[in-house]
């Protein structure tokens, strides 16, 4: 019953900070949320490695494949006989993974929040406590959003991410960027969150009229395992099952495509909005203007890979209609280059991490695109999960430092920067292992997982191959650009009367070096044995070499070459200062315009929500509501009022006009009758 | 003697209690000397009638659970005015109970909500609770006559409420209200009429019994296809179907708080409410095969309402738009017709009653506070006036639906109820209902925006005080209730299960 408490304690956490936390002095409320999440992560760590490493016979089979646990499920609301949403906890190998993940990270954003939300005189942020409750609430969401076991579950926790998501990128609710953003996060996603629904809706309803399935994730891709009856195994089986049932319902097609395919695809536009996928991806960069632990934890680690999560949740479905394959594929490339080009040209240090973060959760999407059983085992579905895994650390430390830097600076630009390296040494280092991490500079973590997902992209097709190759090679150079920029390029000038930009408290600290830590060592955790679509272990044995020992040393040269050119590019251009970015700016000024204003999408979405939305729909509906409908019904009163006025005369007391208008009356009668019976 | 004994196997039925306390706090009300002796009176009352409304649930869950399979539970039937068989009847299904406790609630928390009323406190409760009498009558009975009557009973003080103790344009707003529900109420006269002649075969004894004139099944074809229009528009009227529902902006804006609450809170329920008892359950068949008219108009509410409030600037504004379009919700679920749909509408009437009076009154409050509703005028209440501003961030996250509040369950019991239907028509108003979240999320956030997050607006605000102890008791009272149904559905869902197989069964004939 250990499991239970990893969802309860956020969530107590929440409660007790929300209702009583302005009761509470700063101190106590940053280190009771920062002990319940320690607690949690030390459970989550728990249950993964038991998982893992116990060997134990629900959690894996004979022939050493894991299997997925149910470990408790209740029933929350029954629409039909067969649809339920049930609350429960789902153990397999990627939902422990991303506890382990989202644990790790949010407690280091925990302690790391302690230093950060205070100034440099020590005093404390306004809404510290209310700051540690919506980060318990979000870690709960996100808890309980890996571990549904029905996509129903799923969905609930994924609009509660949402809004905790919504409500600390709003946490500076003065700021009317910030308010800005914050709207702009919650709308767009929500957006997303209507295919997500309808998806659901179709699959669901289908599955439950024409077949046997149902909202449990279980049921529609896995099979049970004989003799126990909360253990199942991934089984492409099932998946074809409920490919049957669609095709085999009344109607299996809709505007061309399968209804299985739409169903997934507006799935998958879930997992765009939450994932940031190109054309959603605009709220992102803007979310930046929560607080910086706040874009390490959610913009970048944990719930951005919401969606790429969903669709490794679903992959047996995805692979049974490779048309929506294809197209997870080409969104993917598309905005890993979209915002990789765009990262090249920021100024904004939190921007230019933003659109890394895109770019990189594209490459997991791309990873689990072009992911097929018959290539090395679905190579591909690992090597997105791995990438997740590495990404998770690496850019939450990448975000950390940034924090560190303008807490240290008090400003986002890096133009305010410069020449950091000699006052910031712990935050210069960790930072560059974080850049060489992403860069995919041997051995840190990114170079594993990228060459994971460009082998599996290299044994799809050359043209993806090539072009995330482009891609990891423009990673390389726009991560140094940003790096060289903030602490080279030239002498850092303090202003008079200012003390010099210092590294940080412990609290700060710590988290750095412990992700720069992880970052180091993480690409050699074998996760061909421990995470793949199936279960099915990759290799035989496994060891701390494994990842080294397999590694497609063909990929594994050119994209390390790739990567130190990359590198190499940057340092010319930018270790020092001089004219070469300029000259590059002038040699392309559209190219660079563009990129510079991320392909005026922001104006696109604006002027679809203020000129087509509000002033050419809602606008005229309200128009039509108070003048033409409501004019209606107030002009049924007017005409009775004026009919009334009208005829009021008729009853003016006057005898006479009386028995005039009754002589009137009687003749014309009389006249009437007399032409009737003539 | 006789008589006497009629009356003592009356006041042994409990749902006439829910009649009896308001008539007796009327009673009480007249003898009230000062403002404590009125609150007093009006706090002791309607917690009876929630302690009452709640044990009704537990024992009615019980009875269920112990078998009690009747259609209507603790039914009651003494006659009235024999000439035309009018009967006092009552009766209830999970359905009823569920708005009973609805009632019970918003009530209570109405009361709060009006501590402070000025001028005439005493006449001004003396309306609501009449008011009140004739919601709580309307839910018990099952004879068509008593709830007409009391369906009119609830309709009147509202003209007075709101002329005497409205504001902006208050005369006009109450006299549109009534004026229009009026003649709602006309097509419904019509409608019951007809039915009560129609309602038994050639020769039988005509009767106004809900139970019996379903049971009889005599009303014909050809009749249907005229009594269901008038009951349905009649009701629908109420329940703000477009395009009658006009009143509702209008009339929510000039309202004070706790009838705004009411109105918008159980009144409109009343509509949702008789389009199915009445309208549907008695002509089944028409109810079938002139469903689609009525889902386009509701359909139409749906979205409709919900643009129309994207560009409002009148925080009571936005929210009757927004009303319309959740109550269009209700009428579009009901005509669904299969259980699942009609789950969720009625979850959705608990769900927007619960908190659309939530925003009335933190709208009242705020009004009250800043004298204006205007969100142009105003900004940065959060710092200002934190408790309320969370609670409105709490009522908005409701209302687009947030998993965890009510608004949640309700919405997707209805989508996942109208997704059953596989044609092509059914199909594309479930997807544009289904819209209406996002554009529901689009009104909500420009309201939490620019009124409750960004800089401080007016410097005159920033004197402003926080809540006093019975606005945080209103409000508290309604946000777990809301919370309640949100994380808790599944009772709601037992105690309303059984009420459709009846329904479902004359509709499946």
């Amino acid at each position: 019953m250990m499991s239970i408490f990893i969802l309860c304690i956020p969530l107590c956490m929440f409660l007790i900070l929300g209702l009583f936390g302005k009761y509470m002095p700063h101190k106590v409320a940053g280190i009771l949320g920062t002990l319940g999440m320690g607690v949690t992560m030390v459970l989550a760590y728990t249950v993964a490695l038991t998982y893992f490493f116990s060997g134990s016979p629900e959690f894996i089979n004979e022939a050493g494949e894991r299997l997925q646990v149910v470990l408790f499920n209740y029933d929350w609301l029954q629409f039909t006989d067969k649809l339920v949403i049930r609350l429960g906890f789902l153990l397999d190998p990627i939902s422990a993974l991303l506890l382990v993940v989202i644990t790790t990270v949010s407690f280091m954003v925990h302690l790391y929040s302690n230093g950060y939300m205070r100034d440099h005189h020590g005093v404390w942020e306004t809404g510290f406590q209310r700051f540690y409750a919506f980060l318990s609430l979000f870690s709960f969401s996100m808890l309980g959003l890996v571990v549904a076991t029905n996509i129903f579950q799923m969905y609930i926790f994924w609009e509660l991410v949402g809004a905790s998501s919504f409500l600390l990128i709003g946490f500076y609710y003065v700021k009317p960027s910030a308010v800005a953003a914050c709207k702009k996060a919650f709308i767009v996603t929500r957006f997303a969150d209507l295919g997500f629904l309808l998806g659901i809706l179709a699959l669901s309803f289908y599955g439950a009229k024409y077949g046997n399935f149902n909202f449990d994730f279980t049921s529609l891709t896995s099979s049970a395992v004989a003799g126990a009856a909360n253990v199942f195994q991934i089984d492409l089986s099932t998946a074809e099952a409920v490919k049957n049932t669609f095709l085999n319902s009344p109607a299996p097609t809709f505007l061309g495509a399968s209804v299985l395919t739409w169903a997934l695809v507006l799935i998958f536009m879930g997992g765009m909005g939450k994932s940031a996928m190109l054309p959603l991806h605009i709220w992102l960069p803007d979310a930046m203007e929560g607080p910086t632990p706040v874009s390490a934890l959610i913009h970048a680690a944990t719930m951005v890979v919401a969606g790429v999560y969903l669709v490794a949740r679903l992959f047996p479905l995805y692979l049974m209609e490779t048309a929506a394959l294809e197209i997870i594929v080409i969104v993917g490339a598309l905005t890993a280059l979209y915002a990789a080009m765009v990262a090249c040209v920021q100024i904004d240090i939190k921007r230019v991490l933003a659109f890394s973060t895109i770019s990189q959760i594209a490459f997991m999407m791309v990873s689990l695109g072009v992911a097929r059983p018959e290539f090395h085992h679905g190579v591909g579905y690992m090597a997105g999960m791995f990438h997740l895994f590495t990404h998770a650390m690496f850019k939450a430390l990448l975000f950390l430092c940034a924090g560190a830097l303008i807490h240290a600076i008090g400003s986002n630009d890096y133009t305010a920067m410069h020449g950091l390296r000699k006052y910031m040494p712990v935050t210069h280092i960790t930072f560059l292992i974080g850049c060489l991490a992403i860069a995919g500079i041997i051995p840190f973590a990114g170079f594993f997982s990228k060459d994971e997902i460009l082998t599996a992209c290299f044994g799809n097709s050359m043209l993806w191959y090539i072009w995330m190759s482009f891609v990891a090679g423009l990673t390389a150079f726009y991560m140094f650009r940003l790096y060289y920029l903030i602490f080279w390029w030239k002498e850092h000038k303090i202003p008079e009367g200012h003390h010099a930009p210092h590294d940080q408290a412990w609290t700060m600290t710590v988290p750095l070096v412990f992700l720069a830590a992880v970052s180091c060592v993480a690409g050699f955790v074998p996760f061909g044995n421990l995470v793949t679509w199936n279960g099915h272990p990759m290799f035989d044995s496994m060891s701390f070499f494994t990842n080294l020992e397999h590694l497609n040393w063909s990929v594994a040269a050119v994209s390390l070459a790739v990567a130190v050119v990359a590198i190499l590019i940057a340092t010319v251009m930018y270790k020092k200062e001089n004219p070469a970015p300029a000259r590059m700016k002038a040699a392309l000024p559209a190219l660079w315009r563009w990129c510079y204003h991320r392909f005026y999408w922001d104006e696109l979405y604006l002027f679809i929500t203020r000129n087509i939305i509000f002033d050419r729909i809602c606008k005229p509906i309200a128009w039509f509501d108070r003048h033409i409908i409501d004019g209606t019904m107030d002009m049924f009163a007017a005409v009775t009022q004026r009919a009334s006025l009208a005829i009021k005369g008729l009853q003016s007391g006057n005898v006479q006009f009386y028995v005039w208008l009754y002589l009137v009356g009687a003749l014309l009668m009389a006249t009437v009758v007399w032409i009737c019976l003539l | 003697m006789v008589q006497l004994n009629i009356v003592i196997m009356i006041f042994s039925n409990i749902l006439i209690y829910f009649v009896v306390i308001p008539l007796v706090m009327l009673g009480c009300l007249f003898l009230c000397r000062n403002m404590n002796q009125i609150r007093t009176v009006a706090v002791v009352g309607s917690t009876a009638l929630v302690a009452l409304s709640v044990y009704l649930v537990f024992d009615f869950l019980h009875l269920r659970a112990a078998g009690a399979d009747a259609i209507m539970l603790y039914t009651g039937s003494w006659m009235w005015f024999e000439p035309l068989n009018i009967h006092l009847a009552v009766g209830v299904d999970g359905i009823s109970v569920a708005m009973l406790l609805l009632s019970a609630i918003i009530v209570f928390a109405g009361t709060f909500a009006s501590w402070k009323i000025e001028p005439l406190p005493k006449d001004f409760f003396l309306w609501l609770i009449l008011l009140s009498t004739g919601v709580f009558g309307f839910f018990i009975s099952i004879d068509l006559f008593t709830m007409f009557m009391f369906y009119e009973v609830a309709l009147i003080p509202m003209y007075l409420l709101i002329g005497l103790w409205g504001t902006g344009r208050k005369e006009y707003s109450a006299m549109k209200l009534t004026l229009m529900l009026m003649g709602g109420s006309a097509f419904l006269l019509l409608g019951i009429l007809g039915i009560y002649y129609h309602s038994a075969p050639e020769g039988g004894q005509l009767t106004m019994n809900l139970l019996e004139i379903s049971a009889n099944d005599a009303i014909d074809h050809n009749w249907q296809y005229f009594l269901f229009p008038m009951t349905f528009v009649g009701f629908g009227v109420l329940g703000a179907m477009f395009p009658f529902h006009t009143w509702s902006p209008d009339g929510h804006a000039s309202a004070p708080t706790a009838v705004s609450m009411l109105h918008a809170g159980v009144l409109m329920k009343l509509g949702g409410y008789g389009c199915f008892r009445v309208a549907i359950y008695l002509m089944p068949f028409a109810a079938n095969e002139l469903a689609w008219i009525f889902l386009i108009l509701t359909g139409i509410s749906v979205v409709y309402g919900a643009f129309s409030a994207c560009v409002q600037n009148d925080l009571k504004y936005i929210n009757a738009y927004s009303s319309v379009s959740h109550c269009g919700l209700v009428l579009f679920a009901i005509l669904m017709l299969n259980t699942t749909a009609m789950t969720g509408a009625v979850m959705q009437m608990l769900s927007h009653g619960l908190m659309t009076a939530l925003f009335f009154a933190l709208i009242g409050m705020i009004y009250g506070r800043t004298h204006t509703r205007d969100i142009r005028m105003m900004g940065g209440l959060m710092k200002i006036m934190p408790f309320l501003a969370v609670c409105y961030v709490i009522a908005g996250m409701a209302s687009l639906g947030l998993p965890g509040l009510s608004g949640f369950v309700a919405e997707m019991t209805i989508f996942v109820g109208s997704f059953q239907h596989t044609d092509l028509f059914h199909r594309a108003f479930t997807i544009a209902a289904c819209c209406s979240i996002v554009i529901t999320a689009v009104y909500i956030l420009r309201v939490v925006g620019k009124l409750l997050y960004g800089p401080v607006y007016d410097e005159h605000h920033l004197t402003l005080t926080d809540a006093k102890w019975w606005e945080r008791l209103a409000t508290v009272t309604l946000i777990v209730c809301v919370a309640g149904i949100g994380c808790f559905p599944g009772w709601i869902n037992d105690m309303l299960h059984d009420s459709f197989l009846p329904i479902i069964e004359v509709l499946t004939k």
